[in-house]
């Protein structure tokens, strides 16, 4: 592979080089043509309904962090291990079962808060060290067992959390609403969960480009067996991936349980969410996560508000057009 | 089975192609044997196999009951004929997706709007063959643009990506009112009654999905040893070398997307004929992953696998009300299919394989 790589390295590039600067043109016409109607469409939407379109520009945008949240483990985790663990929405539910236990014995939110991101952590440590580590670089076997996992645990919460949705009780001062200009009044809450997913974000950020460990993430994520070479254990870099990954999602799980609710179904959902998200953005990139999860969330909300019955198109739709035109997501490096 | 053993199983199998590919080659590996094992001198044997098979489904309605017959038989083979589009485009093209149930789901919508159901607001009430050309038609077409996606990324990424296809699907049935009938679904979606026959009767409507399903089998097995079939297991094995030596890749993939649409479009007629109505849990996420599950248990690397896999997976959803409650029947299947992606690659048909293998020494060495 290599050997041919080098043999016509200057070809290569240049017939490169070529394809990506037509694509890139006709891609940009085509963005800015897609901007000028959505900025059409939002200016008739704002003059027509100025209220309506507050909320759901809000709305959108607590949906796309909570997507965020979600998304940013299942792409960390996929952009080191390559492993797409699609047990990831069952991770989310398990945050928000835990949590929903934990704060309805205890009293306190913010103690289920920290169960759910904790028991979500151990079970996706548990996952890794005991299932997907035994079968390393097999992604087809990893993904099918993590399907098959994923099924056994949705039934295991069905069977002892039962059909019923939870609803959080969190402290009243989280939960008032909060006076803001177009809207009128709007769930604080909600706000919480927007400020957390920036909080969430940046920490992240913060953690993978100035810590010891997140140094470690990001040569694995370029190349793990020089990583191997340079003498790291991976297997724990792995472990600890996993574990942060899968406890965002069950972290997610609570902040979505008290924004919205916790009932079974929200796994796939959130499972949804981000694939779609992590394809739009690009596999292993947080960056490509949160601008995946704004535009996700923001096109599902605003399908909801005023094209109900044709809402899902609109995700549909930004799907393709990345896969058409980028199909390693937008800030996606290698395919 | 352990990594070691899975690693060694893939190392031991000729040709550089199956272990530069990592994670698929225990999969590939399999499926070489097969491709050895149907030219060897046993292939009389082989034969004599089919006969019997074909002798004992023939005969089957006549001594079992009209549940037997229509619920596990009926059913078996229709859901087989749905994962057996997702054996061609997994086991021989290297192209695991889970939107197989999507395009049957919408040959099955296709058919009732079509066709006629029982809201005369969501029927044109076409007749019935030409509402069966267009939900053809609709298979194939979706299958085609699904392949045209998936195929804009590869390998695992086409999971990824045929999910998402199948769940927006999904929700776009369940939002949509108009066309849809939305969370409800379309009702009393029936077969015509062509030469005076009730074709959802038990045992018509076993000999008609009997005699598709033999059409599927025979297209399958038949298409593999064409030079298309042959090209496209040469792209599951290397794509890279293939279209160095000038091959089409993308559409070759395509290609055999459209041709597994057009089984999984048969199937899924006659799987709402089967339940005389479609509804959004018809394409929902356990609905697309049981079609999957389908095809693991049984094994991708053979034609008869999916068909296996049907009847184990049927026989679960009826009699693991025996075995534990109800309620618990994804605990069961999740389970069986965890055990067999730990015990066997191939799914039922390596494990019959490897069995074989193990009994033919011992009897040789006792006799």
């Amino acid at each position: 592979m290599a050997a041919i790589n080098g043999a016509w390295p200057a070809a290569g590039r240049q017939a490169r080089a070529r394809t990506v600067n037509g694509k890139t043109i006709a891609a940009r016409l085509l963005l800015a043509a897609v901007a000028a109607v959505v900025l059409v469409a939002a200016a008739i939407a704002l003059a027509g309904n100025p209220r309506l379109f507050g909320l759901t520009v809000l709305n959108g945008l607590t949906l796309a962090a909570l997507y965020f949240l979600v998304a940013s483990g299942f792409t960390l985790v996929f952009g080191l291990m390559r492993v797409v663990n699609l047990a990831h929405g069952s991770l989310f539910l398990l945050g928000g079962y835990v949590g929903y236990a934990v704060g309805d014995a205890s009293g306190s939110w913010f103690l289920a808060l920290a169960c759910g991101f904790a028991a979500a952590a151990l079970a996706g440590l548990v996952l890794q060290a005991g299932v997907f580590r035994f079968m390393e670089g097999q992604d087809l076997r990893q993904t099918l067992v993590s399907i098959g996992l994923s099924i056994v645990l949705a039934d295991i919460f069905l069977w002892i959390w039962g059909g019923e949705a939870y609803q959080f009780d969190p402290p009243q001062w989280l939960y008032g609403t909060v006076p803001l200009p177009l809207v009128g009044k709007y769930s604080g809450f909600r706000l919480v969960v927007l400020g957390t997913a920036i909080v969430i974000g940046v920490g992240l950020w913060l953690f993978l480009n100035r810590t010891r460990i997140g140094m470690m993430i990001r040569a694995g994520v370029d190349d793990k067996r020089m990583l191997a070479a340079s003498g790291v254990d991976v297997q724990r870099v792995f472990a600890a991936t996993f574990a942060i990954g899968a406890g965002l999602a069950g972290f997610a799980g609570v902040m979505g349980g008290t924004a919205l609710s916790i009932a079974p179904g929200e796994d796939v959902r959130y499972l949804l969410a981000s694939l779609v998200v992590v394809i739009v953005g690009g596999m292993g990139s947080i960056t490509g996560a949160a601008i995946g999860a704004l535009l996700i969330g923001l096109a599902e909300t605003f399908g909801l508000a005023y094209v109900p019955t044709y809402g899902v198109v609109f995700t549909f739709l930004i799907m393709v057009a990345v896969l058409a035109f980028r199909p390693q997501g937008l800030m996606g490096g290698r395919t | 089975m352990s990594a070691v053993r899975w690693r060694r199983a893939m190392a031991t199998q000729p040709g550089a192609a199956a272990a530069a590919a990592g994670g698929h080659a225990a999969w590939r590996a399999a499926g070489q044997q097969a491709a050895a094992r149907t030219v060897s001198p046993r292939a009389a044997s082989a034969w004599a196999w089919r006969l019997v098979v074909l002798a004992v489904l023939l005969v089957y309605p006549a001594v079992a009951s009209p549940f037997f017959t229509f619920q596990i038989g009926g059913q078996s083979l229709v859901l087989g004929i749905i994962a057996l589009s997702l054996a061609l485009l997994g086991g021989y093209g290297g192209m695991v997706t889970l939107s197989q149930m999507t395009v049957a789901g919408v040959a099955g919508y296709a058919l009732a709007i079509f066709g006629g159901n029982a809201s005369a607001a969501h029927s044109l009430g076409w007749p019935w063959w030409l509402a069966i050309a267009m939900a053809l038609l609709l298979a194939v077409l979706a299958a085609v643009i699904i392949g045209a996606l998936a195929v804009r990324t590869e390998g695992i990424y086409t999971i990824m990506i045929t999910l998402a296809i199948g769940v927006a699907f999904f929700y776009l049935v369940q939002q949509n009112q108009e066309v849809f009938n939305g969370f409800q679904g379309l009702h009393r979606i029936l077969p015509p009654q062509v030469f005076g026959v009730d074709w959802r009767a038990p045992v018509p409507f076993y000999y008609l999905a009997l005699a598709c399903a033999a059409a599927a089998y025979c297209a399958v097995a038949y298409v593999v040893r064409t030079p298309f079939g042959m090209a496209l297991q040469g792209i599951r094995e290397n794509p890279r070398r293939m279209r160095a030596l000038g091959f089409n890749v993308n559409a070759h993939r395509i290609a055999a997307h459209a041709l597994a649409g057009l089984l999984a479009g048969v199937g899924g007629i006659l799987l709402v004929w089967y339940n005389a109505q479609i509804s959004p849990g018809s394409v929902g996420t356990t609905s697309l992953i049981n079609i999957l599950i389908i095809a693991v248990i049984g094994g991708m690397r053979h034609p008869a696998g999916p068909f296996l896999g049907a009847l184990l997976f049927v026989l679960l959803q009826n009699f693991a009300i025996d075995l534990v409650d109800r309620e618990r029947f994804n605990l069961v299947i999740g389970a069986v299919f965890l055990l067999i992606l730990a015990v066997s690659p191939d799914g039922l048909l390596g494990i019959g394989r490897r069995l074989a293998r193990m009994a033919h020494p011992a009897a040789r060495r006792s006799s």
